[in-house]
């Protein structure tokens, strides 16, 4: 569904990403995961139109996508999420969802109802006539995938959903996302959590100073060396296989 | 039109309505003349409400939308003899066309904020420059409509006429303001004042949006423009584009509550009240009421950021729902 080819960026001399591949099949959750500072952010921003890549290319459903405005591409049905979440502060819960709404139902009646039954179906019910500014860190993270939902886009870029949640509360939007994902819906997650990352993700790449090290199932990738040394520091894979034998 | 939510708004708007109800029974032609001024002004501040209220673009330079409306209408009927109304619908299509274009122009290089202001406050000082200096505009004279009383040429002999009239526009431009609250536009606009991002995100041109807020909001300054026009018959470069101009569009919203329906009008409305009581008490000194809209408006904005409607709504309030409709 989504296809991304040798996409590079730089910053001044920081090569933030470079020449990172990846794809996304339709219908599956996919994982891109990384430490911090790693370019994931950056990759997520070139894909969503909201910076022009150095080089490379990204396709969606086979079109060449690379370098169109983000509403384009919303239009085209993919839609990222922000890492610090930008809520429409000053409107309610309802209000935020029906601006994504807008997308595809252009009278008010339709979008809040759409608004609405999104909120419900995401758990937050009860929240929809609170001011968005009011919510907890969780219910932010939960009102950016409930606008991105809203929008009708088939294919989110969510940019760590689940930073800075407590465990029963993770667990909550990952049976969330299990759920959308078999409504039709296919992810790419930028995620830290690595349990999240390991029940949601059928396949998932690690970044690493702005370079694609390593592509598998989660499972493999947690024994990579490559990947835990791009984790734990310098010599962590071999340290850790010493300790296994002792 | 709108939504009420607390006692507060309620009484508030029952207020200015008997208020605007109550000049046909006063019968003070001072009262009424005050009052169509303040009309028309509203007119004005619910243009700059577009952009400064629903879409968080705080213009400095509503003068440049008010004086290109009141000077299309007058160069067409006093240069080439086009009826009134003609000429007060290419007023309105002018001013359209140049907020669109200021707006096109602004943020096709993303000028947002303070820097924003700037840019309007430029452009309205170059209008205002150049109508001082061409010929085709009256030069520093001026232009001067014939009096000519009739429906057909917008002037009112009768006051009370006048004033139902004004009436009539200014409740039509409230009722064009409310569509655009309730609106998928309006949603879009107040997206782009609470977070650009992620509105983009979400799938809205922000460029178009803010582009089209700007030429609607011309089209209202340019009417109010228009208005202004056929009440005096006589315009010229600092009457139509003066600094004064651009003030009075947005200490009325600011004063009254940006955003809403009914703030602009209200906030207008109690600034010309509060101005016009200074100036019989303090025999008319000139430029007083500026100082004292100055003081209102700090006050204000210290003690009341969401406007009188605001501080309104939290006076008995009707649900729990928190939100800034009026
Ligand atoms: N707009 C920017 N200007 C300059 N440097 C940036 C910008 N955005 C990101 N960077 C840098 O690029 C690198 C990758 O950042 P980011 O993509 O946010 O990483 P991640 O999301 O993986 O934590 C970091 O070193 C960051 O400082
Ligand atoms: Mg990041």
């Amino acid at each position: 569904m989504l296809e991304v080819e040798n996409l590079s960026k730089s910053f001044g001399g920081l090569k933030a990403v470079s020449n990172a591949t990846l794809q996304v099949p339709e219908g599956s959750i996919v994982g891109l995961l990384g430490p911090n500072g790693a370019g994931k952010t950056t990759c997520f921003t070139m894909i969503a139109g909201f910076t022009k890549p150095d080089s490379g290319s990204v396709r969606l459903r086979g079109k060449d996508i690379t370098g169109l405005a983000p509403h384009h591409i919303c239009n085209l049905g993919m839609i990222r999420t922000f890492q610090i979440v930008q809520p429409f502060a000053g409107l309610t819960v309802e209000e935020n969802i029906a601006v994504g709404a807008y997308l595809h139902h252009h009278e008010r009646k339709e979008a809040m109802a759409v608004a609405r039954d999104v909120g419900k179906r995401l758990g937050m019910g009860t929240l929809l006539d609170r001011p968005a500014s009011a919510l907890t860190i969780a219910g932010r993270k939960r009102l950016e995938l409930a606008r991105a939902l809203a929008t009708g886009a088939k294919l989110l870029l969510l940019d760590e959903v689940m930073a800075g949640l407590i465990p029963t509360e993770i667990n909550e939007i990952v049976g969330i996302i299990r759920q959308i994902r078999d409504e039709g819906h296919t992810f790419l997650m930028i995620e830290h959590v690595m349990q999240a990352v390991m029940s949601l993700a059928e396949t998932a790449y690690v970044l690493n100073q702005g370079v694609m090290i390593a592509h598998g199932t989660p499972r493999d990738l947690v024994r990579d060396p490559a990947v835990v040394e791009a984790y734990l520091g310098h010599g962590a894979a071999q340290r850790l296989q010493e300790d296994d034998h002792a | 039109m709108m939504k009420l939510n607390s006692t507060g708004q309620l009484v508030l708007i029952l207020v200015a309505v008997a208020y605007l109800l109550g000049v046909y029974f006063i019968s003070s032609p001072v009262w009424m003349g005050f009052t169509i001024n303040a009309l028309i002004v509203a007119v004005l501040a619910l243009s700059w409400n577009v952009t400064g209220g629903f879409g968080g673009l705080s213009s400095f330079g509503h003068a440049v939308l008010y004086g290109t409306g009141a000077y299309t209408s007058a160069i067409l009927q006093v240069t080439y003899g086009v009826n009134a109304w003609v000429a007060l619908v290419a007023g309105i299509a002018m001013a359209a066309a140049v907020g669109g274009f200021i707006g096109a122009l602004a943020f096709r290089y993303g000028v947002k904020g303070s820097y924003f202001a700037l840019v309007t406050l430029a452009f309205a000082e170059v209008f205002r420059i150049c109508a001082a200096s061409f010929d085709f505009t009256g030069g520093g004279s001026g232009l001067q409509l014939k009096l000519a009383p009739g429906i057909s040429n917008i002037q009112f002999a009768d006051r009370t006429v006048l004033y139902t009239f004004l009436l009539a526009i200014v409740v039509l431009v409230m009722l064009l303001t409310a569509w655009i609250k309730y609106s998928r536009f309006g949603a879009y606009l107040v997206a782009v004042r609470e977070n650009e991002d992620a509105a983009r995100a979400l799938g809205i041109d922000t460029y178009r949006i803010k582009v089209l807020a700007m030429a609607v909001s011309g089209a209202f300054g340019g009417l109010a423009g228009v208005l202004y026009l056929q009440l005096w018959l006589f315009i010229d470069s600092s009457i139509a584009y003066g600094s004064s101009v651009s003030i009075e569009a947005l200490i009325g919203p600011i004063i009254g509550g940006a955003g809403t329906v009914w703030g602009p009008v209200l906030g207008t409305l109690g600034l010309h009240l509060i101005g016009e009581g200074a100036k019989t008490l303090l025999s008319n000194a000139p430029g007083l009421n500026f100082v004292l809209y100055a003081v209102v408006l700090i006050c204000a904005l210290r003690f009341m950021p969401n406007g009188l409607v605001g501080l309104a709504g939290r006076i008995g309030p009707f649900a729990k729902k928190e939100s800034k409709d009026a």
